[in-house]
């Protein structure tokens, strides 16, 4: 009886209703989006909100401290080399992993992924160890004349650690799945095995290597755990990255600073989250024509 | 020697080059720093690990990780199926945004979790009156930062999207027929999820739960931020932390104890988690014949 006096609008849902057969839409989208908001959403909601109440000039100048500018621009660099590395030797290490056959391939397949496994703080202290001027590599670099812990040095050697799985992974499948056609065609018309290489195999990975260098790049800048020991982090030296910053002020209670770097960081994570599905959407497009 | 055998002598020199530089970069950046942490964890001798591993300290960071870690895993698992069966099953306005939102955790800085949770939570947090209030009405003695549900909280959070980031293409495979078949057939949902989808997806249900697993063992940033009781609140790795800061030989060697314990669940997570993907492998390959 009330439903004929709903309005026409409700009726024309009606007859389009329910274009789920499956049950259970309401159910788990009620679900998820309570789920989502709760843990995630609101409470990063809350830090944009802080940060919108610091005025403008403030933040800038919050933001624009010396060593809040120098650690920027410590953990952008550092993350974007180690980054770069990360392609050449993922590229190598996916290339291996999927062309060739010997004795040994599972294992070494295994160990890529140590470092999403292996806890960052971990990571951190046994680097640290490691290239400390008592460690194994330490010293022996140190006899070179080359001092890695407690530089810039370290602090890519640790991000090449926990960036390595994310190239690797991304190329790995695309690599797999890749026509020999091509290659073959090219060898067939007179291409030199590196002219084949570099204008045939190599375009069409790089999509993946591009994702996997944003996704590498993304969790260097972010990156804390596994960096802090290494890095020693010294003003001085300018050794110190963004999340240090962040937990410094924290410790301090400086509040409004750490909410204004984190919201730069938030800007700079969603651009590369951008940038990484921009070119997997643009890669399966290509993968769908073909 | 004619053209075709210089181009395949150059093809293998190319591949035990390749072959060399992976196992070097391999052993040199991943195998000796796993190494290391053992070697370090028992320079000063079993007697000193075995102590260093029981002392009142590491038992309660043991206690609260494996809490965190098992709640997170509960948690996640739910709202990874969830959101899996969402996301798969039904075509609705704004499903790619969803997507993306449920995946802002693999993208977000740890510590900038923890800042995030002492803005809600914390004294200057909005809900902080809330929490407040609700301990004046009935006597009770809640905290969220600083105390153990902040731990756990933050846990969740950076290992949120883990279990329907494996779950979402395994079902997007195997399409949606058989459900819709079931539907039709008059299946109520529930049953539909346990006689069709789970079966299809258990693999990688175990799987994500390995990865998350994985994660909330090790996670340090967050919950870094939002711990700061030694022997209360603090999991294994600021206990390691604490360990390593506190600069000494013997606490050093300590904190590699400690972290050895970690090392040894990361070897066996990697083992379950390869065993998984060839078994997925061998039976992809069976489908095929």
């Amino acid at each position: 009886m009330n439903k004929q006096t709903q309005s026409g609008e409700q009726k024309n849902m009606q007859t389009h209703k329910n274009p789920h057969v499956i049950p259970g839409f309401g159910c788990t989208l009620g679900v998820v989006v309570t789920m989502l908001s709760l843990i995630v959403l609101i409470p990063l909601a809350s830090v944009l909100v802080r940060s919108l109440q610091i005025s403008p000039r403030e933040f800038f100048s919050l933001i624009w401290k010396p060593n809040v500018r120098h650690a920027f621009w410590t953990s952008i660099s550092c993350s974007f080399l180690a980054a770069v590395i990360n392609v050449v030797f993922g590229l190598i290490l996916a290339w291996v992993l999927v062309k060739y056959e010997f004795p040994g391939k599972r294992i070494l397949d295994g160990f890529i992924e140590l470092p999403f496994a292996l806890p960052t703080a971990v990571a951190g202290i046994t680097l640290s160890k490691l290239y400390s001027e008592s460690g194994l590599f330490g010293r022996m670099l140190a006899r070179c004349g080359i001092r890695v812990a407690y530089t810039k040095i370290g602090l890519i050697v640790a991000l090449i650690f926990v960036g390595i799985p994310f190239v690797v992974r991304a190329v790995q499948p695309v690599l797999e799945k890749m026509d020999s056609q091509y290659e073959e065609a090219a060898c067939m018309l007179g291409a030199s095995p590196k002219k084949t290489f570099f204008s045939v195999i190599l375009p069409e990975l790089r999509p993946a290597l591009l994702t996997g260098f944003g996704l590498a790049f993304a969790r260097g800048i972010g990156e804390y755990g596994s960096v802090i020991y290494i890095s020693g982090n010294s003003a001085k030296d300018r050794t110190q990255v963004i999340s240090y910053v962040i937990m410094q002020k924290l410790s301090y209670i400086d509040y409004a600073s750490a909410t204004a770097i984190a919201l730069v960081m938030l800007v700079i994570s969603f651009l590369l989250l951008l940038f990484v599905n921009i070119v997997q959407a643009r890669q399966s497009a290509r993968t769908n024509l073909l | 020697m004619n053209e075709q055998e210089i181009l395949e002598r150059g093809k293998r020199r190319t591949k035990y080059l390749l072959i060399t530089v992976s196992v070097l970069f391999i052993t040199l950046m991943l195998v000796v720093p796993l190494a290391a942490v053992l070697v370090n964890a028992l320079s000063e001798g079993w007697r000193f690990y075995i102590q260093a591993v029981t002392t009142e300290y590491v038992r309660s960071a043991l206690f609260v990780t494996i809490l965190a870690t098992v709640l997170a895993v509960i948690v996640n698992t739910f709202f990874g199926v969830c959101a899996a069966w969402l996301l798969t099953k039904f075509s609705f306005k704004g499903k790619q945004v969803l997507a993306t939102l449920i995946d802002i955790p693999f993208s977000i800085s740890p510590v900038i979790v923890g800042l995030s949770y002492l803005m809600t939570f914390g004294r200057l947090g909005w809900f902080y009156p809330v929490i407040r209030a609700f301990n004046q009405q009935f006597g009770t003695d809640i905290r969220i930062t600083f105390a153990v549900p902040g731990v756990v909280l933050a846990t969740i959070f950076v290992t949120f999207p883990f279990v329907s980031r494996e779950l979402v293409p395994v079902l997007n495979a195997q399409g949606k027929d058989e459900e819709e078949a079931a539907a039709l057939m008059g299946a109520g949902g529930f049953t539909i999820f346990r006689r069709i989808t789970l079966p299809q997806m258990k693999w990688g249900l175990i799987y994500g739960i390995i990865l998350c697993t994985a994660r909330a063992l090790g996670e340090f940033g967050a919950v870094n931020a939002l711990s700061k009781t030694r022997g209360e609140t603090f999991t294994l790795p600021l206990e390691i932390d604490a360990l390593y800061m506190s600069g000494t030989d013997t606490s050093i060697t300590a904190a590699f104890a400690v972290s050895s314990i970690l090392v040894i669940l990361a070897v066996i997570i990697l083992f379950a988690r390869n065993i998984l993907e060839h078994r997925d492998q061998a039976r992809e390959t069976k489908d095929v014949r």
